[in-house]
């Protein structure tokens, strides 16, 4: 790979416009790897909604040609006619919204305590807070599980919901280190005036800290939206099914229906990767910004 | 003197607000993080199948894991999808990222295609990948077979099947390359100008300057990266995902992960103190590991302040 020279030729060009022809082919050969390698992260996509709109015809074709003869919307009316696929739309929107919610409430609140509260439990905290983002969930899973049983709260959403308003820790932690960066005069200047710790958070910190809220309400909603491992444990009423643990019913002994799992895999997909598209730019800083530092 | 006791009582007051806005986390902590700790460390040395009273066996679950022949198996699909998965992911990461720095038209549109595939749930990229290596319908042996390559039944083949769980958990390795890209665009100009003066030629360049400076992201990306392959769950489980039989793991177990038998010995067979057992191995493992990449750290990762 012509790497470094590449690094090199970014500061050479200004804005991409006219470049020096004898420099043209060494981007080039990198060129090319790039699409292939963007090919492997675009290309299944497309298939998966090219395929929802594709006749059996189509989808049951040796070799597989990607571009439909027809285009059908038979494979979304048969993915709502077969399964309940509004239903279980509309419990993964309740679930997400709930712990969206529920991280909204809490992670600012912690990280208030954590980064402005000058008080002796502080730093232990956050270590505590740091080293329950290291803990593998698989240690804690069965005794939950064992507690949400006890509860007789298993196949509801109470075990999906409630942790999200007892605070995420790496969530706590991002919104933490945005905190972080705001200087205590603002702050100071509210107290003078006479204002409680919580008018001071309320209606100083929170409206500054818009950003890192959003950044972390987009997080909370995708990681929920698309989170299998929760639902798979605690869900076995089909009638409270979110769509992760839903679609498998698209799989029968031994054949799968293609082309309405891919519609539905679609209409699965679709809402996360609108929230991201909208705030990608946004929170793609702040992302990074962490796991740099 | 007369200053001391207002300042006690401030001192007193903040505690009691700090207390009060990381209230919701202490209740987290207790409930689902200590307790569950403790109580999961108890559970380890029973007999327990979630409705009857567990009853203490002391070390006997510990014991039966060195002679289960599926633990076993599980543990060296875990090594081998760990041992592939994370040195591979490194790399494409890292030479992804260069790609993505090229100075070409649509660069952010780029990054974005990239980041995609972490976006889409696993449940959606998994299923995707079934049709994708489905053996008569599928593009990839499609595409294998135009390019006169051998064409496997991908999940009907242990082997195939475990590279079928690599390619999946690298179909989403945008997010390392992302922070690759970032860490890549931190690199201070001047050295790569300096370098030249001195006459040093790509690879050069690379090895003294561009390698060294994204060390530090390398190790923490690994210790990320181990963590999550040895917590691998979801995409074998799914990838295997049959409905005949609730603890299918591939042909021949060859997708069973140690996190994945660690669900079956809970949930489908009810041993709940041997699954307790096999989560406290696997912490402890990953923890060893851990401290083990920190420690490596000393000898090949370069901090620019010290």
């Amino acid at each position: 790979m012509s790497t470094a020279e590449v690094v090199d030729r970014r500061r050479a060009d200004a804005p991409q416009v006219s470049r020096p022809p004898r420099r043209i082919p060494s981007t080039f050969v990198g060129v090319v790897p790039l699409l292939v390698m963007l090919a492997f992260f675009v290309f299944p996509f497309l298939i998966m909604v090219v395929t929802g709109f594709k006749t059996p015809a189509d989808i049951f074709h040796a070799p597989p040609k990607f571009w439909p003869t027809q285009w059908t919307l038979q494979n979304y009316a048969a993915a709502s006619d077969s399964l309940p696929i509004g239903r279980y739309l509309l419990n993964t929107c309740l679930v997400t919204g709930l712990s969206v919610l529920g991280t909204l409430i809490s992670c600012p609140l912690v990280a208030y305590s954590l980064s402005k509260v000058h008080w002796p439990g502080q730093k232990p905290l956050l270590l505590i807070v740091l080293a329950t983002m290291m803990l593998p969930p698989q240690v804690t899973m069965i005794p939950v599980y064992i507690m949400w049983s006890r509860l007789g709260a298993t196949n509801s959403y109470w075990p999906l919901v409630v942790p999200a308003f007892l605070g995420t820790p790496y969530l706590i932690f991002m919104i933490r280190q945005f905190m972080m960066g705001i200087p205590d005069e603002l702050l100071e200047a509210a107290r003078v005036d006479g204002a409680s710790q919580f008018r001071i958070y309320r209606s100083v910190m929170l409206p500054l800290c818009r950003p890192a809220l959003v950044t972390a309400g987009v997080f909370q909603l995708v990681w929920t939206w698309s989170d299998f491992l929760g639902p798979l444990l605690y869900l076995n009423d089909p009638k409270k099914y979110t769509l992760s643990v839903g679609l498998y019913a698209f799989f029968s002994e031994h054949d799968v229906a293609w082309g309405p799992l891919m519609s539905a895999c679609v209409i699965f997909t679709l809402p996360a990767l609108g929230i991201f598209l909208l705030g990608q730019r946004f929170f793609m800083n702040q992302m990074t910004a962490g796991a740099l530092k | 003197m007369a200053s001391k006791r207002p300042v006690a009582k401030a001192r007193l007051r903040n505690s009691l607000v700090g207390l009060g806005f990381a209230a919701p986390f202490i209740v987290g902590f207790a409930v689902f993080i200590a307790y569950p700790l403790v109580a999961s460390v108890g559970y380890s040395f029973t007999d327990f199948n979630l409705f009857q009273t567990p009853t203490n066996i002391g070390l006997a679950n510990y014991q039966a894991m060195l002679h289960d022949d599926r633990l076993i198996t599980s543990i060296k699909n875990t090594l081998l999808f760990a041992g592939v998965g994370v040195p591979l992911n490194i790399g494409i990461a890292l030479v992804g990222a260069h790609l993505l720095n090229l100075p070409v038209r649509g660069q952010p549109l780029y990054r974005a295609m990239a980041y995609l595939p972490t976006i889409v749930p696993v449940v959606v990229g998994a299923y995707l990948w079934r049709w994708l290596l489905n053996p008569q319908y599928g593009f990839v042996d499609h595409l294998l077979r135009m390019a006169h390559l051998p064409d496997p039944n991908w999940l009907l083949e242990p082997g195939w099947a475990r590279a079928a769980v690599i390619i999946l958990s690298v179909w989403t390795v945008g997010g390392t390359m992302i922070v690759y890209l970032a860490g890549l665009r931190e690199v201070p100009k001047d050295l790569y100008e300096a370098a030249s003066l001195d006459g040093a030629g790509i690879i050069g360049k690379f090895r003294h300057i561009t390698w060294p400076s994204l060390t530090p992201i390398t190790l923490f990306q690994s210790i990320v990266l181990t963590i999550a392959y040895l917590q691998l769950f979801a995409q074998p489980y799914l990838l295997a995902q049959s409905r005949l039989n609730e603890s299918t793991a591939g042909p021949g177990d060859s997708m069973l992960s140690y996190s994945m038998y660690l669900f079956q010995s809970a949930f489908v067979n009810l041993k709940m103190g041997y699954a307790s057992a096999m989560a406290w191995v696997l912490f402890l493992f990953t923890m060893l590991l851990t401290f083990a990449l920190l420690g490596s750290a000393r000898k090949w990762v370069h901090y620019v302040n010290g």
